[in-house]
């Protein structure tokens, strides 16, 4: 690992001024990715902003329609809070489904919307479920966050303080996990919010994008079938040693009916 | 830089490098050698401590963040003479071979023990599904936490 | 007390490991100590022209730099491969010189080429990124499909080729097969597998400048075995002023066998510095590093009868060597391999052919297994595929081809003479256990969930404990392989036992105190069991090739009895009788038809305070053994492996596997079932999960556990796991050898499950979900 200037700041603004004065820096939040990176040399930041004591940025709130969560609650938190279980059982079970259990243990919802991994399984909630990114100065809607691998709609500094899911009628996360870094190859969150349906789709592509010919069939038709017939254009699809784009089109496609087929259940 | 944290019910305030990794300290400051490292993308689990009542990877932790935390080490659990159920239990199934993994597995088989959850086989492997042992095919493994538990081995 | 040999003793050694107490070699720190980290090739192949280190050794905590040429031009020479093979005209095998640190040209990608010296390892990282190197990239040979056809590697070995060898009667399996009614054919892979020990490899080096003695503590499966040739091959230092200490071990498999570039640049580097110098691998360096195993192309074909009596094999591969000879890289895809193609059968002509290539990656060495399981994939493979081709069950029809009990000795086509043994027990064993009877129900319920469900077996055989020394040397090995057991029998009757193994996971410590506290009749905390010092015992070979019971375990108990047999002569002179009138049982010496009588304590005492004794009695009560095994031992027995597919996503999952397993006599029988629960795993991992993979140009794309896929719990069942029983005829414990047999069976049994379920004729290893669901669907 390379030096850096490491901080440890006890507030949001805080932490934003930090960030800013820095020539280089970085936040850090669970570090799941992060630190990693930093142990293999692959980054060189001049600081390091650890969100770690920001106590503001963690937290399980239900008002009304919309749950809304922390940037810095652990996966784990999320994978067994019981409002999360009964507002959002999916994302729960999505939460539930990262890494391993020393991953939910360190990682975080923020880390994993603001880094924007392909493989990554909350992008597909945020965009499945039209979450809203409320960040130190603004707020982004999920369809013009994700922009490409690796790059969100974050300006340079700007800070996620929570993401408000709306809650939907009934919601399902299915997984094809990597066999090697459990990741997704392929996931899916499908949301019913009764009369509109979302279908956020993680791994398959640079990012996490939405499938609005699936959409528009559920919205017709609940109906499990609809994902084998949708049109899904795998010309950008990834393409790896664990699947080809070929493979993964099928593979969103089995995942995108079995979620569908587990709303019904 | 200074951190603090209780490690195995001791206080301690160590001066350490910004980049210094909790793993680090752990093994080379505080000679706990019984946490291991056996990867370098945080995915093995040999490292795996307890750090405010949670299994994490020390690894993929820095000094920093653990300022201020509660870590237990393997060192930390029972001793020759008084094991913890846990230990008694690997030794009892045959739970271990060469060893490396096991301070990993233990701290992180803790987690799922003291979890309040139904333990059956199916939950031991998921919750097991970050610690690799190439020695045992976790079959004696997970007999190991299923006897902790006091389930059906 | 007699009842300890063969029951389930709890392991000793556990408690260290347990509470955090192991001592493994990277927790070993010496005082002054450096850090080493090593400058590795990024090209598969390139000459290496300027070395500038003037920047790396003005980085901050740089202490020293040594390159390829540093360390020629300090006489150390290159790493030998330790097995001369020949080829079928008789010429020696074309071996590519491999220096430690590449001097001129790297063949590999990750090979290394340089090591910094550093206060820290922070500093040794930044000293090697500060190296600033010339490098020409050449064409790069990656792939062994095209390693005979592509670019030359190493000037003067044409075609890439270090040998052509064969074993068998051509003439007789070319007739046997123009007889035959049907001929199975089959091309597969065998495919590219890397170790990964949890424990990386690595040594702490220190150099004592005043006596001129190196130590070197390392992650040795035998460290005698490396003393030797680091004194002999490499001229690091004389053999008398280097010892070597392998202390706890995580996990080996093979892949801490060999002798490698960078403990031996640490160790030279620890005189230049003198200080100790510590490399520890991370992960990432392992993979590029560690010596890989398998990778072999092969077809075979099987001809056969109308009744489905095997005629003829023949079988044609191409073994990866990788880009340089491994240590025993030769033997493995040669006699580790050829010679167990007969696989339990009568097959009456055998023929083998194996080109050994060279190519631009990581060289290939043994893995768990070596040579054994490639063996028995292509027998198993080719016998089921075989059975379906005539409409025959699969059981039935190893069944009329299997070596009968009465006629063991048997010697097959292909060199070997099996001592004895009973695979159709073992099957019918397998059967019962694996309820194959209620197969088809449960592929019916499978059926009606849109699954598919398998059924795949595997009867193969092993060869372990490789022997006897004489025969190994005549084909090329360049050491003995027989096995030092000393047993030191202390003054208050206490046993030090001394052993040539190496425990690195498999109990020995228990084991061995097991079978020399039955010996005696004492209990097993009289016996202590010291290994991995060549320090502190004579001489040893190590532990790999499942040896260490049958060769190191022989070897205690030959000593056991010259220290019985000593006992009797000191309890005679002292009971005032002669030796033959003494008995031994239970821990006691007794004269025979008298109440007189000494215990095993009582004896041990005597011994080192000598009253009196006669002249040609000598004091004290310490024996050993070189143990030189007559034949190999022949573990075998039948692996099921049933498998459900769904077949929308490609996914195996392993529904239930059972290993009914020979080795001969137990000593204990849960140290046994781990061997072969960790044996079954890898081999699951081989034909589910596993596949060391390189592009075309060299680069390792399966470099961490990100892309290689490692065995998970939730990825395996829990095994059923039972033994059968012939004893061994030619060692004294009639055990033969437990460590390899699941990863040698259990990879046909999973594809013969996965191609039944699919209706496939093959699928290539690993059997992703990919390429299932292309098979499931095409």
């Amino acid at each position: 690992m390379y030096d850096f200037a490491y901080h440890r700041p006890q507030s949001a603004a805080e932490a934003v001024g930090v960030r800013q004065r820095a020539s280089d820096g970085t936040y850090l939040a669970g570090g799941m990715t992060l630190i990693p990176t930093l142990k293999q040399r692959l980054a060189r930041p001049s600081d390091l902003v650890d969100l770690g004591a920001l106590k503001e940025l963690t937290g399980i709130r239900l008002e009304g329609r919309t749950l809304t969560i922390g940037a810095m609650t652990r996966h784990a938190a999320v994978a067994t809070s019981a409002d999360v279980r009964r507002a959002i059982p999916a994302l729960a079970d999505l939460a539930g489904q990262i890494g391993d259990a020393q991953v939910r243990n360190r990682g975080t919802l923020g880390g994993s919307v603001a880094n924007s991994d392909p493989a990554a399984d909350y992008p597909a909630a945020v965009v499945g479920l039209g979450a809203t990114i409320r960040t130190d100065r603004r707020e982004i809607a999920a369809d013009g966050y994700f922009k490409d691998l690796f790059e969100t709609a974050l300006e340079p500094g700007e800070l996620i303080r929570e993401i408000a899911f709306p809650v939907p009628t009934r919601a399902a996360y299915r997984k094809f996990r990597h066999p090697a870094s459990r990741f997704a190859v392929a996931g899916v969150f499908v949301a019913d919010f009764g009369g509109s349906v979302r279908v956020g789709v993680t791994g398959a592509g640079p990012c996490a994008f939405r499938w609005r010919e699936l959409e528009t069939a559920l919205a017709g038709k609940m109906d499990p079938a609809g994902a084998g017939t949708a049109a899904l254009d795998h010309s950008r699809f990834n393409s790896d040693l664990a699947a080809s784009s070929e493979f993964r089109a099928q593979l969103v496609r089995v995942m995108a009916r079995r979620a569908v087929e587990a709303l019904a259940g | 830089m200074k951190v603090s944290m209780v490690v195995n019910g001791v206080p301690r305030e160590l001066e350490t490098r910004s980049n210094a990794l909790l793993v680090d300290l752990l093994r080379h400051d505080l000679r706990l050698t019984g946490v291991h490292v056996g990867c370098d993308t945080s995915q093995c689990g040999a490292c795996t401590v307890r750090m405010n009542g949670a299994a994490v990877k020390s690894c993929t932790v820095l000094a920093g963040q653990a300022e201020g935390a509660e870590v237990t080490t393997i060192e930390g659990l029972g001793q020759p003479g008084a094991l913890h159920p846990l230990q008694a239990a690997f030794q009892e199934t045959h739970g271990l071979q060469c060893g490396f993994c096991t301070p990993g597995m233990i701290m992180t088989a803790l987690d799922l023990l003291e979890s309040g959850e139904r333990l059956d086989e199916a939950r031991v492997r998921a919750g097991l599904d970050g610690n690799f042992c190439r020695c045992t095919g976790y079959h004696n493994i997970v007999r190991a936490v299923l006897l902790a538990a006091g389930a059906n081995a | 007390m007699n009842a300890m040999i063969g029951q389930p003793v709890r392991r000793r050694e556990d408690i260290r490991f347990i509470t955090g107490r192991g001592r493994y070699t990277d927790d070993i720190n010496l005082p002054g100590q450096t850090y080493a980290a090593f400058a590795r090739s990024p090209y598969a192949r390139a000459k290496i022209g300027r070395v500038e280190t003037a920047a790396a050794l003005a980085t901050p905590g740089v202490v020293a730099v040594f390159t390829g040429a540093d360390l020629t031009a300090g006489g150390i020479g290159p790493l030998p491969c330790g097995w001369l093979v020949k080829s079928t005209d008789g010429a020696d095998m074309k071996v590519a010189p491999r220096p430690p640190l590449a001097a001129t040209q790297v063949n590999f990608v990750g090979e290394p080429y340089a090591i910094v010296v550093g206060e820290t390892l922070e500093s040794a990282r930044a000293g090697v990124e500060a190296l600033d190197v010339q490098f020409e990239e050449l064409e790069a040979q990656a792939s062994l499909a095209t390693a005979m056809e592509g670019v030359q590697i190493h000037e003067g070995i044409e075609k890439n080729l270090s040998f052509h060898w064969a074993l068998g009667d051509r003439t007789k399996t070319d007739a046997a097969f123009a007889a035959a009614s049907h001929v199975t054919r089959l091309e597969f892979a065998n495919n590219r597998l890397i170790p990964n020990a949890i424990e990386p490899r690595a040594c702490v080096a220190a150099y004592d400048a005043s006596t001129e003695d190196f130590t070197l503590y390392t992650t040795s499966q035998n460290p005698h075995l490396e003393r030797l040739i680091l004194a002999a091959f490499v001229g690091l230092a004389p053999e008398h002023k280097l010892r070597v200490v392998s202390p706890d071990v995580g996990g080996g498999f093979g892949s801490k066998i060999f002798v490698y570039p960078e403990e031996t640049a640490a160790a030279w580097a620890a005189r230049r510095v003198l200080r100790p110098v510590k490399w520890t691998a991370d992960r990432s360096e392992a993979f590029l590093s560690d010596a890989h195993g398998r990778d072999h192309l092969t077809t075979a074909e099987l001809a056969l009868d109308a009744e489905g009596t095997f005629l003829g094999l023949r079988v044609k591969t191409r073994a990866n060597l990788g880009a340089y000879l491994s240590t025993f890289g030769s033997s493995v895809p040669t006699y580790l391999y050829g010679t167990l193609l007969a696989g339990q059968y009568r097959t009456p002509a055998i023929h083998v052919e194996v080109d050994g290539v060279y190519t631009n990656t990581a060289p290939v060495d043994a893995y768990r297994g070596a040579g054994r399981p490639e063996a028995t994939y292509v027998v198993e493979r080719i016998v089921e595929t075989a059975a379906r081709e005539l409409g025959l069950d699969p059981a039935e029809i190893r069944r009329r081809n299997f070596i009968r009990p009465d006629q063991f000795p048997y010697e097959t086509p292909v060199a070997l003479v099996y001592d004895t043994g009973d695979y159709e027990q073992s099957l019918a064993r397998a059967l019962t256990l694996a309820d194959v009877a209620g197969f088809p129900a449960r592929r019916a319920a499978s059926e009606a969930r849109g699954k598919r469900r398998g059924l795949g077996y595997s009867c193969y055989i092993e060869a372990c404990g490789l022997a006897p020394s004489q025969l190994a040397i005549q084909l090329g090995a360049g050491v003995g392989l027989y096995e030092s057991g000393e047993i030191r029998v202390n003054p208050t009757g206490s046993v030090t036992v001394f052993t040539g193994s190496h425990s690195h996971g498999q109990g020995h410590e228990t084991t061995f105190a097991q079978v020399v506290a039955t010996k005696f009749g004492i209990s097993m905390e009289q016996v202590e069991v010291v290994h991995g010092d060549t320090g502190r015992m004579e001489f040893g070979l190590g532990t790999y090739g499942s040896r260490s019971l049958a060769v190191g375990g022989s070897a205690l108990v030959k000593s056991a009895e010259k220290v019985i047999d000593k006992g009797k002569r000191i309890s005679g002179h002292m009971l005032e009788t002669t030796p033959d009138e003494i008995d031994f049982e239970e821990g006691v010496f007794r004269a025979k038809g008298t109440n007189r009588q000494m215990t095993f304590g009582e004896v041990a005492l005597a011994a080192y305070v000598p009253s009196n004794f006669p002249e040609g009695l000598e004091p004290g009560l310490s024996e050993k053994t070189f143990y030189d095994p007559k034949n190999f031992t022949y573990p075998a027995g039948t692996h099921i492996a049933e498998v459900e597919i769904d077949p929308d996503t490609g996914v195996v999952t392993v529904a239930a596997f059972t290993a009914v397993d020979d080795f001969g006599e137990i000593i204990n029988p849960m140290i046994v079932a781990g061997q072969v629960h960790g044996g079954v795993a890898q081999g699951i991992g081989q034909a589910l999960l596993e596949h060391g993979v390189y592009d075309d140009n060299g680069q390792l794309m399966t470099g961490s556990f990100m892309d290689y896929a490692m065995p998970r719990a939730d990825d395996l069942p829990s095994f059923a796991v039972d033994t059968t029983v012939t004893p061994c005829t030619h060692n004294p414990l009639g055990a033969k050898g437990c460590g390899e047999a699941g990863a040698i069976g259990s990879p046909a049994a999973i594809i013969n499950a996965v191609t039944d379920a699919l209706k496939v004729k093959d699928i290539a290893m690993p059997a992703s979900p990919e390429r299932v669901w292309r098979a499931a669907n095409s």
